[in-house]
């Protein structure tokens, strides 16, 4: 059933769910990553709480003009105009008074949902309230998506994406360093707002598909994943995006697979999924990778520092330091040094030495920022330069490892 | 500004035109944090081809008025023109290097890419980054000694190397005057030296260096002009006859002692 899913054999709706989650995913991966960069990732939880007034406004008003109140692109509209007015709060709000961002969302978003809320619930004591059709737009509600529906969600995905990736180069150089932005004449609020308003439009576009409280999930949890495996902007931007859309995708599959399971819910779950997977998987930044880095490490500096001690005939007293020479054949369980304990050691001081010299020589300043006590001499410099070194310290030539 | 300095005397015209000329000129700069001016009125000419170094005391304004200079932050009040005309359209002959402690060294980014952004604004939102840019990129690199260092993660960079990547993202805009916000504060001396040598080797090309400065001692050695500040203008022009002990004691008051001021003007004479 789920491999039906995947592969889109499960009938019309869920391919339309699918491939619309698959876009909003990218999209929203790709904006998010923007407003992590900037720091900025609780606005779009603010943003998207604020939509809720104007769903609510927006279908009185098109059941009052006699239309169907449940209009997607209506609704759309609404939203996008109550969390504008939401943004806009935040930012009045951050710049005339002295309250931090963080306590303004928090009054915003919980104000704005709570009228949101209130008028969700007149809308069912109406007279024509069929409100079925709104609460779904909380959480998502894929069950009974339409051909329009999809195309305004494709749509309004694919612009915001290229508006996105149009905009990178000013959204990176704000993020990095907005006071040389400044002085290069980047205008800084207004690429501000213009983030702001692409966040709010992945939103809105996500409405149908994952609903206004959990797309905050859908920008946020994928730039954090994608940071676990690069160190470059611009990767950070298409991994979350590629993170984005494959939990769209596959949480829009599952979802579809059972006929219990809420699609928004579960590509948020989705998405969390690989969240942990890097958390603890990535190479280098993963938790795992940081723990045996540091086992390693630690495992380095206590053989260097029995090595050391050797070398200048002090007693070691570490259990730890004694155990790792003993396994390496280094000295004996008691701590005396073995004779290949005692030439490593010769070498080990012999390379501190070699390591003063390059501290000295402004030639080498790249390959001096790479000393830790650790690193190997002969990983970073070359027999003949090491030959010079070897000069100006004088004493006995060619120590082998 | 300008009819109040032609209906003066004549000698008063031909500064206007020479005004006309230079890199910066600020008029009557006024900055204030609150109801606190942080920078009160300040004039300042800064002349084509020098090095001059802003220097005051601890919150005399000296970082603000650089910021304020070039609408960092908005100024309370003033104008400031560079190369006679208006700052917006002059944005690309200016290169400003922002304090290194005002950046998050954490953010996903190399050495290289740091540098490529002093590119921005001419590639625009469209423009490929080609051999061209990565070459001239690499060779800025070269030119602060952090060649080697291209493909690094900018978090794995000591305080000076950070310094001098900033530097080579300036000297990538290839802009005529160069804005500098403390330069030298944090760094190592392997560090000074090579800024040193760049910001000396940008004069020696006819280019204009502006630099907030906190070491005394090392100003008349490093730059040939001076500005005083201490939120109100002190003095500006020539080190050695500026950079006076009368000059010292009224920007720093009694925040330096009166034999250290004499040991840095004797130096300077």
């Amino acid at each position: 059933m789920l491999l039906d899913a995947l592969t889109l054999q499960l009938g019309y709706n869920a391919t339309l769910v699918a491939i619309g989650a698959a876009l909003l995913g990218i999209s929203a991966g790709v904006t998010g990553t923007f407003l992590f960069l900037r720091k900025r990732a609780l606005v779009s939880d603010a943003i998207s709480h604020a939509t809720l007034p104007g769903v609510g406004l927006a279908f009185i008003v098109m059941v009052w003009l006699g239309g169907d109140g449940r209009n997607l692109a209506g609704l759309m509209l609404g939203s996008a105009v109550s969390a504008w007015l939401g943004l806009l709060c935040v930012q009045s709000i951050t710049r005339r008074t002295r309250l931090a961002e963080d306590a303004a969302i928090g009054a915003v978003l919980s104000s704005f949902f709570g009228l949101g809320v209130v008028l969700l619930t007149v809308i069912q004591t109406m007279s024509s309230g069929r409100q079925a059709g709104l609460d779904g737009l909380l959480l998502g509600s894929t069950a009974g998506m339409l051909w329009q529906d999809a195309a305004i969600i494709a749509t309004g995905g694919a612009v915001t994406l290229a508006l996105v990736l149009l905009l990178r180069r000013p959204m990176t150089l704000v993020a990095f360093d907005p006071e040389y932005a400044r002085a290069a004449g980047v205008n800084t609020d207004r690429v501000d707002m213009l983030t702001m308003a692409l966040a709010l439009a992945v939103t809105v576009v996500g409405l149908k598909i994952v609903g206004l409280i959990l797309i905050v999930a859908l920008l946020i949890i994928p730039p954090v994943t994608a940071r676990f495996w690069t160190d470059r902007s611009e990767r950070v931007v298409a991994i979350s995006g590629a993170l984005g859309g494959i939990s769209g995708f596959v949480g829009a599959a599952i979802s579809a697979s059972a006929p219990a399971l809420p699609t928004g819910p579960i590509i948020v779950l989705t998405c969390f999924a690989l969240f942990v997977f890097s958390l603890f998987l990535a190479p280098d930044r993963g938790v795992l990778a940081a723990y045996l880095r540091h086992r390693s490490f630690q495992k380095k500096v206590h053989l260097r520092q029995g090595l050391l001690a050797i070398a200048e005939h002090q007693p070691i007293y570490e259990p730890l330091t004694i155990r790792l020479l003993a396994r390496e054949g280094l000295a004996r369980r008691d701590g005396v040094p073995t004779a290949a304990g005692t030439a490593r050691a010769a070498k080990a001081l012999r390379d501190e030495r070699r390591w003063q010299v390059v501290h000295t020589q402004p030639t080498y300043e790249a390959i001096s920022s790479l000393y830790d006590g650790l690193r190997e001499i002969e990983s970073v410099l070359t027999a003949d330069q090491l030959a010079d070194i070897d000069e100006v310290i004088g004493g006995p030539k060619g120590v082998t490892p | 500004m300008t009819h109040l300095e032609l209906a003066t005397d004549h000698g008063a015209v031909v500064q206007l035109q020479a005004l006309d000329a230079c890199p910066l000129a600020i008029r009557g700069l006024t900055v204030s944090y609150g109801e606190k001016p942080a920078v009160f009125s300040i004039d300042a000419t800064v002349e084509q081809g020098s090095m001059t170094a802003i220097i005051g005391p601890n919150g005399a304004g000296k970082s603000t008025m650089l910021k304020a200079a070039l609408g960092v932050i908005k100024p309370l009040a003033g104008t400031v023109t560079v190369y006679g005309k208006p700052l917006d359209t002059q944005r690309h002959r200016i290169a400003y290097v922002p304090q290194r402690a005002s950046i998050d060294w954490d953010f996903p980014t190399r050495v290289i890419d740091v540098v490529l952004m002093g590119l921005y604004r001419d590639l625009g939102l469209l423009g490929r980054i080609g051999r061209k840019e990565r070459d001239l990129a690499a060779d800025c690199l070269d030119r602060v000694g952090m060649h080697d260092f291209a493909d690094r993660q900018i978090g794995q960079l000591s305080g000076g190397q950070q310094q001098r990547v900033f530097l080579a993202r300036a000297l990538a805009q290839q802009a005529d005057l160069y804005l500098l916000d403390e330069p030298f504060a944090g760094v190592d001396a392997a560090t000074e030296k090579a800024i040193i040598d760049v910001l000396k080797t940008l004069k020696a090309q006819g280019k204009t260096v502006v630099a907030v400065h906190h070491d005394l001692s090392t100003v008349t050695e490093y730059f040939d002009r001076v500005f005083l500040i201490n939120v109100r203008k002190v003095a500006e022009g020539p080190v050695e006859n500026t950079f006076t002990s009368e000059n010292l004691q009224q920007a720093y008051g009694g925040r330096l002692a009166t034999t250290q001021i004499d040991d840095l003007s004797l130096t300077a004479i």
